[in-house]
């Protein structure tokens, strides 16, 4: 890939890049690029059913949790989707994935097929983590999905162990750790990104700044409202952005996991982006205004994707047919959770210690 | 044969062969490296393993901490070192809330095999910060192991077998045991987890230890055979998995038990090897299980409070003649 600036300077990398920039970003050259690999029309299509899948699963367990069929808490990504999607498709197949208790979407766009996800939302024995871990602990060892974690920030350092056995094998794998802004003000984030900045690590930290940390603006929670300004301290290239083209979410990703892969270099990427849902669903969202979620919903990475295709020329009708068979798989998701087994009693130490229960 | 060598040498000699035997495992943490060790345990590991495998970090306990879990839970063995177990408290939610968790949350998909080891409890005199015994809150937590040895043969044993478990195991060590000397077996090999040791064997009373109050406990087992007791002392060893068998095996024969560790006497292990002969060998006790604990107190900097505080063989002598309804305790 080209060097930017960005590479080896953060500091005075304050180039002219895309317009959709945040304003004060910092090196990456997204926009201003025509995306590097599936431009094709075929691969926004693919990118489309993903975020369209997402948001159609994440729509029916919103239905199931105000039925009581889903307990505990449950974080969706509705209106993130165009980052997790974007991000996933700059990724090679084994690289690794790590996030917190928003993750279903990472898990989808990771590979997880959507019975397990619903299965494990359900708390049915056919989930990914066995009906053990449910909505914030989607783990699925198959796709290198590591799991989201319940601690904010908690599982930064654990990341950054996982880039570090990667350089450890010189396997040449990329880890992804994403977070929300709120895990910055926490210890975990600090001392994750230092150590992986000190040793080198092939991470990339991906903020998803959806604005608010639970019920917080972000005005309220950090006293410089760029995440990236950090990366400074730390001495590593970083990138900044509006998550509005999912296409751009990859191409500028891309950039930070080619350093990576290449020269082992981590990146502090922050991702502007907005949850049209509360924090969980037992957040009412009152501490936003109406005016504010609509104007957001303006641009809805989902509809704005599709919108996309059409003016690109892609057939209504074909999206449409690929709309219904998203559909059909989300409810046959709903089906394969509901009908599913409880998981049963006997697992419950067996997956406490590998080897004989230690009492 | 059998070589008489440190604790500390013990500890080294388990790492230097496992390291030896499989290119997954390695050691990381504050000044293991160039600096050969704040206790020395790691002296000479650098020059022998290179920097790719013992690895110098900054104080940050939590992220490194972290960095191990996230190594393992990707398929390498991981040694990490606290400088003390003291300093493991700001690292307790990544032992707590991911190593201990991560096996249960993942529907047993990812294992996570690594080592937690340093120095635990008193020293002398470096005040309350760093003279905390840690090990009760551990032991507490499923889906970690715990184990605390006494003796360098077993401080190897442990090691070895801590090493090769593909369960997180915290390795307890003493801090005034490092210099200690013991016979270390030329093939000792790993020794099981959960596996108790009876380490003196008697007849009038049953002293349960593990790690330096072990020693302190056959120092008072010695002085009241002066005086016609028998005691028999048994050595956990491992504190989870808890090797309630040998425990039970030895109060059906002495009918009286005295614990001795250097938690604090509010809840911790004493209290759980109380609970377990009081349920499963309640019929053979002749008197109530007392405990000989560090003081309900914060540690005292002052030499002579300090030693008031930790469990000496005074104190304990005191409480096996009270066990045995004899003198004043």
């Amino acid at each position: 890939m080209a060097q930017t600036n960005s590479h080896t300077h953060p500091i005075q990398s304050v180039e002219s890049a895309s317009p959709r920039d945040v304003p004060g970003a910092k090196g990456g050259t997204g926009g201003t690029q025509a995306p590097k690999a599936g431009a094709g029309i075929e691969h926004l299509v693919a990118l489309y059913r993903q975020m369209f899948l997402i948001r159609r699963i994440e729509e029916e367990a919103a239905r199931a949790y105000a039925q009581g069929k889903i307990g505990g808490f449950l974080h969706l990504y509705i209106g993130q989707e165009a980052v997790g999607v974007g991000a996933m498709a700059a990724l090679q197949p084994d690289d690794y994935v790590i996030t917190t208790y928003r993750d279903h979407g990472i898990a989808l766009a990771k590979g997880m097929s959507p019975n397990a996800l619903m299965a494990e939302l359900w708390g049915k024995g056919t989930g990914c983590s066995k009906g053990l871990g449910g909505s914030m602990h989607m783990f699925d060892k198959a796709t290198n999905m590591l799991g989201g974690y319940g601690i904010v920030g908690g599982h930064i350092p654990l990341a950054a162990g996982v880039a570090f056995a990667s350089k450890y094998r010189n396997d040449k794998r990329v880890t992804l750790c994403f977070f929300g802004e709120g895990a910055v003000s926490i210890a975990g984030f600090h001392e994750g990104v230092s150590l992986a900045a000190l040793w080198k690590l092939p991470i990339v930290f991906i903020c998803e700044n959806n604005e608010y940390s639970m019920g917080t603006p972000m005005s309220r929670t950090m006293s410089v409202e760029d995440v990236t300004s950090k990366a400074v301290g730390y001495g590593i290239p970083s990138d900044r952005f509006f998550a509005d083209d999912v296409l751009e979410v990859e191409e500028r990703i891309r950039q930070a996991v080619d350093r990576a892969r290449e020269t082992s270099m981590p990146t502090l990427v922050e991702v502007r982006t907005y949850r049209f849902r509360g924090h969980s669903m037992s957040d009412p969202a009152k501490y936003r205004t109406a005016a504010e979620l609509e104007d957001r919903k303006k641009k809805d990475p989902v509809i704005r994707t599709r919108a996309k295709l059409l003016s690109e020329g892609y057939e209504e009708k074909r999206i449409e047919a690929l709309e219904a068979e998203v559909e059909a798989e989300v409810m046959a998701a709903v089906k394969f959770a509901e009908e599913s087994p409880e998981p049963d009693p006997s697992l419950l130490e067996a997956t406490t210690y590998d080897g004989p229960f230690a009492s | 044969m059998a070589r008489n060598i440190r604790f500390r040498e013990a500890l080294r000699e388990a790492m230097i062969e496992e390291m030896e035997r499989d290119d997954r495992v390695f050691l990381m943490g504050e000044e293991v490296g160039h600096y050969q060790g704040a206790y020395k345990v790691s002296e000479g590991m650098l020059d022998k393993f290179g920097d790719k495998r013992v690895i110098d970090t900054p104080i940050a306990e939590g992220g490194f901490a972290g960095i191990g879990i996230g190594a393992a839970m990707v398929g390498l063995r991981p040694i990490v070192e606290f400088m003390t177990w003291n300093f493991s408290a700001v690292a307790f939610d990544q032992i707590l809330n991911n190593a201990a968790k991560l096996r249960q949350m993942s529907g047993g998909q990812f294992n996570c095999p690594i080592v937690f080891r340093g120095p635990n409890a008193s020293a002398k005199q470096v005040g309350s910060q760093h003279s905390h015994a840690m090990e009760h809150f551990y032991a507490t937590i499923p889906g970690i192991k715990v184990v605390a040895p006494a003796y360098p043969a077993d401080a190897k044993g442990l090691m070895k077998a801590a090493i090769r478990d593909d369960n997180p195991v915290l390795v307890m060590e003493s801090e005034t045991l490092y210099s200690v000397k013991g016979d270390v077996p030329d093939d000792q090999d790993a020794i099981p987890f959960g596996k108790a040791n009876v380490v003196r064997q008697g007849t009038d009373l049953t002293l349960v230890a593990y790690s330096r109050m072990t020693l302190v406990a056959m120092e008072a087992a010695a002085a009241l055979e002066k005086e016609g007791i028998s005691v028999e002392v048994v050595d956990l060893r491992s504190l989870r998995p808890l090797d309630e068998d040998t425990i039970v095996d030895s109060v059906e024969k002495t009918h009286r038990c005295v614990v001795v560790h250097e938690g604090f006497p509010y809840g911790g292990v004493g209290a759980e090897v109380a609970d377990r002969i009081q349920r499963l060998a309640f019929d053979a006790l002749d008197a109530p299980v007392l405990r000989v604990t560090t003081l309900d107190v914060g540690m005292p900097y002052n030499a002579k409070l300090e030693q008031l505080c930790i469990p000496q063989p005074d104190r304990v002598i005191a409480a096996a003649k009270r066990v045995l309804y004899r003198g004043q305790a």
